[in-house]
């Protein structure tokens, strides 16, 4: 059984050395494509025996838990290997026009597969330690190709990213010996059992080194600063990838750790993560319309938006915590998807910089038409799938009387589509500044086909996620389910123990 | 001996909060490598001290004798002292290069990715 649940993490890896091995012969290309496919295949198969059997556990090396690693999969993880999947491929196949010979020959593609497979481990990992070394096997990876190629800006960039990232990382390390040694397990399921004997008080002491630790990940706020000053820094298909993926896997340890472990004290943590995901909704929006640059204001939407998801685990209600999950599926595809095309905008248009490009959509009406699927569904317009997401948590923020924050919730909703209609204003609309006609024409066949899979691809998921949303629905309810009532995932991994 | 290695990371973690915060990007890295060494401390305290006691069984037991060392927090130790070797040397070259690209190791002097409105 415990073949499903590590075929994810192995193929990434298998891939990795793969490319790497090739790395002067062109091929790593392929390797990932076909890495990110058996990933996509064995991510499908995880997510289909997790639905019909429910939460699947397995005990790396046959060791029983707690005192072996665990891989586990509930609904949320194993959504969240899928999703990996799929920007995997996407990615990886965007990759084939977006990345030059210069970057494959310094080893783009190992970098890239070792990524995803630290995202899948974090994933699925019961282990806290374990999680820990996912984080700085993904961190590492990461580092590289945020510097890869070496641009000036790049490496400005990187400096902070790498500076804010490890004492984050300091943080969690400390944060899991404390922890340790108040209850002797790093097994998280043994540690949902174990927080029960010990100092409340002092588990509460832990409890907030830790949303410091999964906070400077996730980038909420105050804590964000490292995301807008590198995100626009690297090749396309690497802020997309990061954007994608990076940050949700702080909030997914966040809804982790606060679900299983840490909620002992709900009186005292939960209204500081509300006050937490009020203003990063409110900072990341307001740093948004202040920018002029494509992926700025894309770098801090990401932070505006992950404050909804911090929202839903605020809330912490059936609905609510359905909401959270939902809303990371949707946004990991959606936000991806708009970097992919900031970096077509690029290509085609010169420039990302609002003010040195224009007319894309009377010579691109393709690519202008693709920007809208995601724009919009960031934005939340039904019939996409962020309209759904957003209704789920402003339903659930009113269920409960939170009238506030429902309130902010739906006006940085507003926000958000005043800073996407200045992007449409300025790329699509206004003629370019340099009278030039910007159009997919110019573009290699091969290239067009390449970036017009990818983005068409994605986009394509978001409307049907938006015309189809119940069975995503269904699937984050039943996600929201195991999250609340830990029982069956306590039972899952200590099954023959206790 | 528990409240002496207290001592320690106290000291460890407040000289490497004034480098990480004292502007230039070399005394940064001096001061994340203390923080990372006070970190290891605090796991290998966690395990509880136990003096001249190694973690062995003798050949015919399936289990310690007496109370012995925790061999866990070590293994800990050693993975997190190995990855934050890896994090260090990267660290180090990455600031490197900022050395030789763009002439500075002050935090306020790079602002080249994200440049100030008014051009400074």
């Amino acid at each position: 059984m415990s073949w499903f649940l590590a075929l994810p993490i192995a193929i990434p890896f298998v891939a990795a050395v793969a490319a790497f091995l090739a790395r002067g012969y062109r091929v790593g290309r392929w390797i990932s494509i076909v890495g990110a496919l058996a990933h996509l295949l064995s991510a499908i198969l995880l997510i289909s025996v997790v639905s019909a059997e429910g939460i699947l556990a397995g005990q790396m090396g046959t060791w029983p838990a707690p005192f072996g690693i665990t891989l586990v999969a509930d609904n949320l993880s194993a959504g969240m290997v899928g999703v990996t999947a799929v920007i995997g491929l996407a990615v990886a196949i965007y990759a084939l026009a977006d990345i030059d010979e210069r970057l494959e020959n310094l080893g783009y593609h190992a970098l890239y597969n070792v990524l995803i497979a630290g995202v899948t481990g974090a994933f699925l990992t019961g282990d806290l330690f374990n999680l820990y070394v996912w984080f700085e096997v993904m961190l590492i990876a990461s580092f590289g190709l945020l510097v890869l190629g070496g641009d000036r800006e790049q490496i400005d960039g990187g400096i902070k990213y790498v500076a804010l990232n490890l004492v984050s990382t300091v943080m969690f390390l400390t944060g899991v010996g404390l922890l340790y040694g108040q209850t002797g397990t790093l097994n998280m399921a043994d540690l949902a059992l174990a927080t029960e004997n010990v100092d409340q008080g002092l588990l509460t002491v832990i409890a907030m080194m830790f949303m410091v630790a999964f906070g400077v990940k996730a980038a909420v706020f105050p804590l964000f600063f490292w995301l807008p000053a590198s995100y626009h820094t690297p090749a396309f298909s690497v802020s997309a990838v990061f954007a994608g993926l990076l940050t949700k896997v702080g909030v997914y340890s966040l809804i982790r750790m606060f679900t299983l472990v840490f909620d002992h004290d709900l009186g005292f943590t939960q209204p500081v993560l509300l006050w937490v995901a009020a203003l990063t909704m409110i900072t990341g929006v307001l740093g948004a319309a202040s920018q002029t640059d494509f992926r700025k204001i894309l770098s801090f939407h990401i932070v505006s938006q992950i404050g909804y998801m911090v929202l839903g685990l605020a809330l912490l209600t059936p609905l609510a915590v359905a909401g959270a999950v939902f809303y990371l599926i949707h946004h990991i595809i959606v936000k991806a998807n708009l970097f992919l095309i900031a970096g077509v905008a690029d290509r085609i248009g010169g420039s990302t910089c609002l003010s040195k490009v224009g007319g894309l959509y009377a010579s691109a009406p393709l690519l202008a038409a693709l920007f809208l699927v995601p724009a919009f569904s960031l934005a939340g317009f039904p019939p996409l799938s962020g309209f759904w997401a957003k209704y789920l948590l402003v339903k659930a923020s009113l269920d409960v009387g939170a009238w506030v924050i429902a309130g902010v919730a739906l006006v940085v909703g507003l926000l958000t589509i005043y800073s996407m209609t200045k992007i449409w204003g300025a790329v699509f609309w206004t003629p370019h500044p340099e009278g030039r006609e910007p159009s997919l024409k110019q573009l290699d066949p091969a290239l067009r086909r390449a970036y017009l899979v990818s983005i068409g691809g994605l986009a394509g998921l978001t409307v049907l996620i938006g015309l189809v949303p119940q069975p995503l629905l269904t699937f984050s309810e039943v996600a929201a389910e195991q999250l609340l009532d830990p029982g069956a995932y306590i039972d899952a991994v200590l099954g023959e123990v206790r | 001996m528990e409240p002496l290695i207290a001592i320690a990371i106290w000291a460890l973690v407040s000289a490497s909060v004034w480098l990480m915060l004292s502007g230039t990007m070399l005394r940064y890295l001096f001061g994340l490598i203390l923080i990372s060494n006070a970190a290891n401390l605090v796991i290998f305290t966690s395990g509880r001290l136990t003096e001249g006691a190694p973690p062995l069984i003798p050949g015919s037991e399936s289990a310690p004798l007496t109370v012995v060392a925790n061999a866990l927090p070590q293994a800990l130790v050693l993975t997190a002292i190995v990855i934050g070797f890896g994090l260090f040397a990267f660290a180090l070259v990455l600031i490197f290069r900022a050395w030789t690209e763009l002439k500075t190791l002050e935090h306020d002097e790079m602002r080249l990715a994200e440049p100030r409105e008014d051009g400074k």
